[in-house]
């Protein structure tokens, strides 16, 4: 494989990716797992990028770095206790990385096996976002799925609100 | 003679030019890494402006808020002291970083770099001239917004890792504030792009032919509010109050950490007024842009220091806000009346292009004059209708302590005669 | 060009630190971390196909839309209710949740 910039951005991003993954479910401190959680999805916005996909990839550091990962800070900032000296993994984490091992071991023999060596053959339209702004608007494309979305989201916001006021 | 006016005329394509020539011919790299190097070359360029201009802000800050004190601001350092900013930043670098104990390092460490990052990465889709600008992403004003939400992360470390209580409740107040002044900051934002149908800057700014402020006065009055929030400026300063909660995330923090804080909010809220000057006022439109797009960029800077400067006076003359007026401000009454304002908008808008003849989306000055009319007419009947809602508001608040206070009243000289 | 299966290779160990993330940690908070890792190892899945093998159809990425949103749904409820444990049982170990057990 040539080194293009191409590549090269694609390796910085699958180390951040990874690394970040790493550190989020071997992290002692838990703080530092929602930093290397912020890294890991700051990664994934850049492989988005690279896959031109650039709406889904503003989306992602909107959503997710700007709201949830957040979210997830505050509320591990909210319900420190006092620390005694806890693990963070229980007793059944041998099974539990022999699982995760073998399910990557058969996903990537999938992956090889089946999609090795697959290039982009067609390009990517340059009005897909004007596309996609039309179907969810229009009964053909996605209108019903994005009226369901929004009431979930308003639900998650009802619910959200009731279970955590006192 | 004629040529070197015409290359004077469009100055930063005559040294793109340049540069490739010099890449390519004297040093004799390839086209694609001649372009690599000289977009590395303008986005360093970029970074550093933005935080150079920084020293002429802070100055002009200064000055102007002293002058509507009526004192006269720095006059030491230099003449009419244009040094003293220097001067500042200059203590700030030679000041020790103070790392408080039991702070966790990374965070602590990170939280000013992420802040600033999240700062100077807006400028590149600032279009500061038809031919000037960091890369036109076609989805610009969404960039802008995701990563402008960086910096509520930032806040977050700050105010954890300084191990400190007034730090952290400093920094759950401020991210309080700035995700409740995202949505209708979003809203306000969707009124440019509805309007020119398209999330690129430039095609913002050339849609403009009458500048949005016109069109739509309520929508850039929201935007401006919700933006002067997501910087923290008074009056919506409580993240640093600094009689309140002695500097909020801040505290823990000397030095050049410090410094890149400060940095990064006088900078934001320069950047934000760039914004508004963008989407609202025309960007670098102005007399005769199109044809010398030198003068592009005079145009901007002289708008965005205008929109500047009404901050600055704003900051001066009005008082901080408390904290849960901040929110309930936001939520119930600047989401709802942008909601509404948006709603409103389109659907005139597209009653107006089904309706009324020779209505027109875009197009010159002429060609926009219906729609402009239309769409500010919906704004002042909906501002209006805000606007007598609020005051209705203050006049039933005013009744109702009154009558609470008579009631009071009258059981308290009950109480006294059955004594 | 880089192919397609470095892609999913990424997608796919981040699902399966995901996975360990969710069986193997104590605190509620980080399994839902490894919940959130398995949904952006789907997302970019996703949106690989979908630049990879049918661009100019839109359903990749609105597939992924719809992922992020439900994603931002369930994280915001599941925190929520990790709070309220919080606040009634003062303990956020997944293990210690445990008084409907038989």
């Amino acid at each position: 494989m040539t080194i293009t910039p191409e590549t090269v951005a694609f390796a910085i991003m699958s180390v951040l990716v990874l690394g970040g993954g790493l550190g989020v479910v071997s992290s002692r401190n838990l703080i530092h797992a929602a930093l290397y959680l912020a890294l890991t999805l700051f990664g994934v916005a850049g492989l988005f990028v690279l896959l031109e996909a650039p709406f889904l990839a503003a989306v992602q550091v909107l959503v997710y770095l700007g709201a949830i990962a957040v979210l997830v800070t505050i509320t591990i900032m909210v319900t420190r206790r006092l620390m005694g000296i806890t693990e963070n993994v229980n007793r059944q984490w041998p099974v539990a990385a022999l699982i995760a091992v073998l399910a990557a071991a058969i996903l990537g023999f999938v992956v090889i096996s089946q999609f090795a060596g697959v290039y982009p053959t067609q390009a990517v339209p340059p009005d897909t976002i004007e596309r996609m702004g039309q179907s969810f608007a229009s009964h053909q494309g996605f209108l019903l799925p994005f009226e369901v979305a929004s009431v979930l989201l308003l639900a998650a916001m009802i619910g959200a609100i009731v279970v955590a006021r006192d | 003679m004629a040529d070197v006016l015409a290359s004077l005329a469009d100055i930063y394509t005559t040294i793109g030019n340049l540069l490739t020539r010099l890449f390519v011919d004297v040093l004799g790299a390839s086209p694609e890494l001649a372009s690599g190097i000289i977009k590395f070359l303008g986005a360093g360029l970029l970074a550093t402006s933005v935080l150079l201009i920084l020293v002429f802000n802070i100055w002009f800050e200064r000055k102007v808020m002293a002058r509507i004190q009526d004192r006269i601001g720095p006059n030491r350092v230099g003449p009419w002291g244009i040094f003293q900013t220097v001067a500042d930043l200059a203590k700030l670098f030679t000041k020790e970083i103070i790392i408080p104990d039991g702070a966790d390092l990374v965070p602590f460490m990170i939280a000013p770099v992420i802040s600033v990052m999240s700062v100077v990465l807006i400028w590149a889709v600032v279009p500061f001239a038809p031919t000037l600008i960091g890369t036109d992403l076609n989805i610009g004003a969404l960039y802008f917004v995701a990563v402008s939400s960086l910096g509520v992360v930032s806040i977050l470390l700050a105010g954890w890792s300084s191990n400190n209580k007034y730090a952290l409740l400093g920094a759950f107040r401020g991210v309080a504030m700035l995700v409740s002044y995202e949505v209708p900051f979003v809203l306000a934002l969707l009124v440019p792009v509805i309007l020119s149908g398209s999330m690129r800057m430039g095609d913002i700014v050339r849609a403009q032919s009458i500048p949005f402020l016109v069109v739509m006065p309520v929508a850039a009055l929201i935007f401006w509010i919700a933006s002067v929030a997501e910087v923290g400026r008074q009056p919506f300063d409580v993240i640093e109050g600094e009689s309140e909660i002695v500097s909020g995330y801040h505290i823990e923090y000397s030095g050049f950490a410090f410094a890149m804080f400060y940095a990064a909010e006088w900078a934001h809220g320069f950047t934000v007024c760039a914004l508004m000057t963008v989407l609202f006022l025309g960007g670098w439109r102005g007399p005769g842009a199109e044809q010398i797009p030198t003068l592009g960029i005079v145009y901007f800077l002289g708008k965005t220091f205008l929109v500047y400067f009404f901050q600055v006076w704003t900051r001066a003359i009005l008082p901080r806000m408390r904290i849960d007026h901040i929110l309930s401000f936001s939520w119930k009454f600047l989401v709802p009346l942008s909601l509404v304002l948006l709603v409103l908008s389109v659907l005139a808008d597209k009653l107006g292009q089904l309706y009324i003849p020779g209505y027109a989306v875009a197009g010159s000055f002429v060609d926009l004059l219906p729609r402009t009319a239309l769409l500010l007419v919906v704004n002042l009947i909906v501002g209006g209708l805000a606007a007598l809602w609020v005051a209705g508001l203050g006049r039933r608040e005013r009744r109702r302590q009154e009558a609470a206070l008579s009631v009071a009243s009258i059981e308290g000289r009950a109480a006294q005669q059955a004594r | 060009m880089i192919p397609l299966h470095l892609y999913l290779l990424v997608s796919a160990g981040l699902f399966c630190m995901g996975i360990y993330g969710v069986l193997a940690r104590r605190n509620a908070v980080a399994i839902l971390m490894g919940i959130e890792l398995m949904l952006n190892a789907v997302n970019i899945n996703l949106v690989a196909f979908w630049r990879y093998i049918s661009p100019e159809s839109l359903n990749g990425q609105v597939f992924a839309i719809f992922v992020f949103a439900v994603a931002a749904a369930e994280a915001a409820v599941g925190l929520a209710l990790i709070i309220s444990i919080y606040r009634n049982r003062e303990t956020v170990i997944a293990e210690d949740v445990n008084i409907l057990k038989w």
